[in-house]
């Protein structure tokens, strides 16, 4: 009676099948539509990547053409904007984590943090453009590009960071506390020390998405032809997606095959990075096991 | 021969019967029926060589302490052990004659036919009435016919006449006792001729837990019951054959006043009076 | 014990180390305050020269051509156009793999595929901007002939496939966290794989399914650098997708690489625009919490 079941199963086996095949269809889908991207910008552009292409500055002929300012750019926005996220996410994140009392004040500072996590990235640049570039006057520097920069991953920072607190376990700051160590004392002695990684691994990968972003330097009008390398925080610059994202719109194909190539160089800094967090979060749970 | 031993003493009250005579057997091959049967997770050999036969119509009661198999003695008979990946299991289990784990069985089909209530009640986030509608919707019943399914095992399971005028209510408007009747209910539905309860008391309050040991013994009229406890007054109150394991063995197996009052097992004789367990 | 000047110095230190503390995390609602005082100072010049009612119920928007026009709904029609596309795709695909990795992947698979999905994630925009243009629009101009390169299609559906991630990795998490004792309610009564996923699973996990797909709109909404690059720069009001359209945040980045001088008219443009964007998100935030609240229970 048991075996091979009424007819009936047999519809409903069919539909079960059915369902199966479409949730793996899904799947091959997402990761034959990365290995397209990824391949996509790879044969077009591995052709054009030459260590000319690395040196040289843009140009209206496409065999003289280079991202050398491009590439600078990005490396000193990156920097500036370590400089300034990372001390003001990790404060943050321990005022909130460590200290906060549970009431409405603090309740209002994370829907804020929330809240700004989701605010377009174009929209961070407005503000950039409204509050460093004119009202405090820093022009289109890259210094104004930093703070910009920093308040847009700030709230990734934040919750990454928090994150990496809280696995801290409570006994560890039990155990301090009870030898008469101050809040602060264990906080700077005992958590952050073992949060480390994980706040390090949060703000790398942070400051990754950040290299990648156009939006926001578009809109304080970072420079999208530059002649010259940025040698200090108060001059124009561009980054690598801005010059990449002129490229493709330029008429000329080549034109297009340098913005692939850009997005190489793009792409593997953008690998370097994330590498280089995930190796910090790899040693840090080795170590804990 | 073996002197016979005073019978052993549970602190019941002069009020406690054993759950009713054993009924005489309706030519009673039984109806779930054990062979040689192993199963291990993983590594762990968790039943061992186990040979059961549990009679169709009576109540039947699994139990031992903590880790001795019971429950996974109970989720061999509806397979549904199999949904854990490193579950083996060797030797036959029949249910109304034929080997639930050879070949081409319909797994499907069989939970139909074995309905189970689990420990801690879990119906789903939907009505009281999609709650036990769910297992003959799923098994093709036709519209017209749910209405009928509902109110009648509603009525199986004693919960009819407090829910009658909020079917579509959500079922975790329910008490927790309400919600573990709700659960039986939903296997009533699907009409089942076993029904295997794992621990169904164990989450509720005393009232509720008579409540359902009472409707343990009226559902053996229709259906066969077997429960595991961990309580040893409920099996004694509501069974009529007990089965005593350990360590993955059934050490005893006999009618419930036989196993109480003279245990042959050492073993079981512990358990009864406290001793370990 | 005696206290002592040293613990007294220390609790001062302390105060100060927590108010500075305190302080960096403010900074978050001062950031909210500058944001929607830039944005409604600037857009404050704009409506005293446009009245509001043209800009929200205007159909044309042409600020740099005379006659000038200020309606913004052409563009906000841009904007739905793509992202209406976008969740098309991203929502079943997402959904799907969200099914296949929390209950059907063996456990090694799951742990391979997950992060090729976030690789996805981790995609520069202007990366899938480059796609959109080079790869998408001519495969879809051989399906319809005659279409321009510059579309809503091409890019919503590039921006689909940008999202997915986002789809999939919070409604997985969602659907892991349903409990073990309600599949096994369901399977007990004899229901087969697939009726437990989408009639058990699905429907307990759709507060976290909701908000994935939420998550996903606010973000195609907010996307900038695939519409700039494949979707056009011509505002029409318009649901046609094989035509080019122009979203809101196509026209902010159009405006900033230009030469529009500042403090001009067309200059506070961008402001109106942003604010009107910064507005629907959060409108679409404020719904999704709704919904996340409402559809919630814990299993």
């Amino acid at each position: 009676m048991f075996k091979n079941g009424e007819r009936r199963s047999g519809g409903r086996a069919l539909v079960g099948r059915l369902v199966y095949a479409l949730a793996l269809l899904s799947v091959a889908l997402s990761i034959l539509s990365l290995v397209v991207i990824l391949g996509d910008a790879l044969a077009d552009g591995l052709p054009y990547l030459t260590w000319r292409f690395i040196t040289s500055f843009p140009s209206r002929f496409p065999s003289r053409a280079g991202i050398l300012p491009a590439l600078v750019g990005s490396v000193w926005l990156v920097a500036f904007t370590a400089l300034f996220s990372f001390p003001l996410g990790v404060c943050a994140a321990v005022y909130l984590e460590e200290y906060a009392p549970k009431n409405r004040v603090t309740e209002f500072i994370q829907v804020n943090i929330a809240n700004l996590a989701g605010v377009p990235s174009i929209v961070y640049g407005l503000l950039g453009l409204g509050l460093f570039v004119d009202t405090l006057s820093m022009g289109r520097s890259i210094l104004a590009g930093a703070l910009t920069m920093t308040l847009l991953i700030l709230p990734v920072i934040i919750i990454a960071s928090r994150e990496a607190l809280r696995s801290v376990p409570k006994l560890y700051r039990e155990g301090a506390f009870a030898l008469g160590a101050t809040r602060w004392e264990v906080t700077r002695q005992i958590v952050l020390p073992e949060a480390l990684p994980g706040i390090l691994t949060g703000t790398i990968i942070a400051l990754s998405r950040a290299i990648g972003e156009a939006a926001p330097m578009i809109a304080i009008a970072a420079l999208v032809y530059v002649t010259f390398v940025p040698l200090s925080p108060l001059d124009r610059f561009t980054v690598l997606p801005i010059q990449i994202y002129n490229w493709v719109n330029l008429p000329r194909a080549e034109f297009r095959n340098l913005a692939a190539a850009g997005i190489i160089v793009l792409l593997v800094v953008l690998v370097a990075m994330n590498s280089v967090a995930i190796a910090i979060r790899y040693r840090h749970q080795r170590k804990a096991v | 021969m073996r002197e016979t031993k005073p019978p052993v003493t549970l602190g019941l009250d002069d009020e406690t019967t054993f759950g009713g005579q054993v009924k005489p057997s309706y030519g009673s091959t039984d109806i779930v029926e054990f062979s040689g049967f192993n199963l291990w997770y993983g590594d762990k050999h968790v039943l061992k060589d186990i040979s059961l036969g549990i009679r169709s119509n009576i109540v039947t009661a699994i139990m031992g302490p903590s880790g001795c198999g019971k429950s996974s003695l109970l989720r061999s008979i509806n397979r549904i052990n199999d949904l854990i990946p490193s579950c083996r299991t060797s030797g036959v289990v029949n249910v109304k004659g034929e080997n639930i784990y050879g070949p081409d069985v319909d797994v499907y089909e069989l939970r139909k036919r074995v309905g189970m209530v689990f420990q801690k009640p879990n119906p789903f986030p939907k009505s009281i009435y999609d709650n036990v509608a769910y297992g003959p919707r799923v098994h093709g019943a036709p519209q017209e016919e749910l209405d009928k399914i509902v109110e009648e095992s509603l009525r199986g399971a004693a919960l009819w006449g407090e829910v009658s005028d909020r079917l579509r209510e959500d079922a975790f408007s329910l008490s927790g006792g309400q919600q573990q009747r709700l659960c039986i209910a939903r296997a009533l539905a699907v009409e089942p001729d076993i029904i295997l309860m794992d621990e169904p008391c164990s989450a509720l309050d005393p009232i509720a837990t008579s409540k359902i040991e009472g409707l343990m013994r009226q559902l053996s009229e229709r259906y066969t019951v077997v429960l595991v406890t961990h309580n040893l007054q409920q099996a004694a109150r509501v069974s009529e054959m007990t089965a005593f394991m350990y360590l993955g063995e059934v050490k005893e197996f006999g009618s419930t006043k036989d196993v109480f009052e003279n245990p042959q097992n050492e073993l079981t004789e512990n358990y009864i009076t406290g001793k370990f367990g | 014990m005696k206290g002592g000047t040293g613990r007294a110095d220390a609790r001062r230190v302390e105060n100060l180390i927590e108010r500075a503390l305190f302080a960096s995390a403010a900074l978050s609602v001062f950031t909210t305050l500058v944001i929607l005082g830039v944005l409604v100072f600037e857009a404050i010049g704009f409506f005293s020269q446009v009245s509001i009612v043209e800009f929200l119920t205007g159909t044309q928007w042409t600020p740099l051509f005379t006659p000038q026009h200020f309606g913004v709904l052409p563009l906000v029609a841009g904007t739905f156009l793509v992202t209406v596309i976008g969740v098309g795709v991203a929502v079943p695909i997402g959904l799907g793999a969200a099914v296949f990795l929390s209950e059907y992947a063996p456990e090694k698979a799951r742990r391979a595929i997950k992060p090729v999905l976030e690789i996805l994630a981790g995609i520069p925009t202007v990366v899938y901007g480059y796609f959109a243009l080079t790869f998408v629009t001519p495969i879809l101009q051989r399906v319809f002939p005659g279409m321009i390169v510059f579309n809503a299609l091409s890019a919503g559906l590039t921006m689909g496939i940008m999202i997915i991630p986002m789809v999939s990795s919070l409604s997985e998490d969602a659907m892991i966290s349903v409990s073990k004792s309600l599949r096994e309610g369901a399977y007990a009564l004899g229901a087969q794989k697939h009726e437990v996923v989408t009639q058990i699973v699905v429907p307990s996990a759709l507060s976290g399914i909701i908000s994935s797909i939420i998550l996903a709109i606010s973000r195609a909404i907010g996307e900038t650098m695939i519409v700039s690059i494949a979707a056009g720069s011509t505002p029409r009001l318009t649901l046609n997708p094989l035509e080019s359209i122009q979203t809101m945040t196509g026209y902010i980045t159009q405006i900033s690489l230009g030469e529009t001088p500042f403090g001009s008219l067309e200059y506070t443009t961008i402001f109106s625009v942003g604010l009107t964007l910064f507005v629907m998100v959060l409108i679409v935030n404020l719904v999704g919490n709704y919904l996340t609240r409402r559809f919630w229970r814990s299993y």
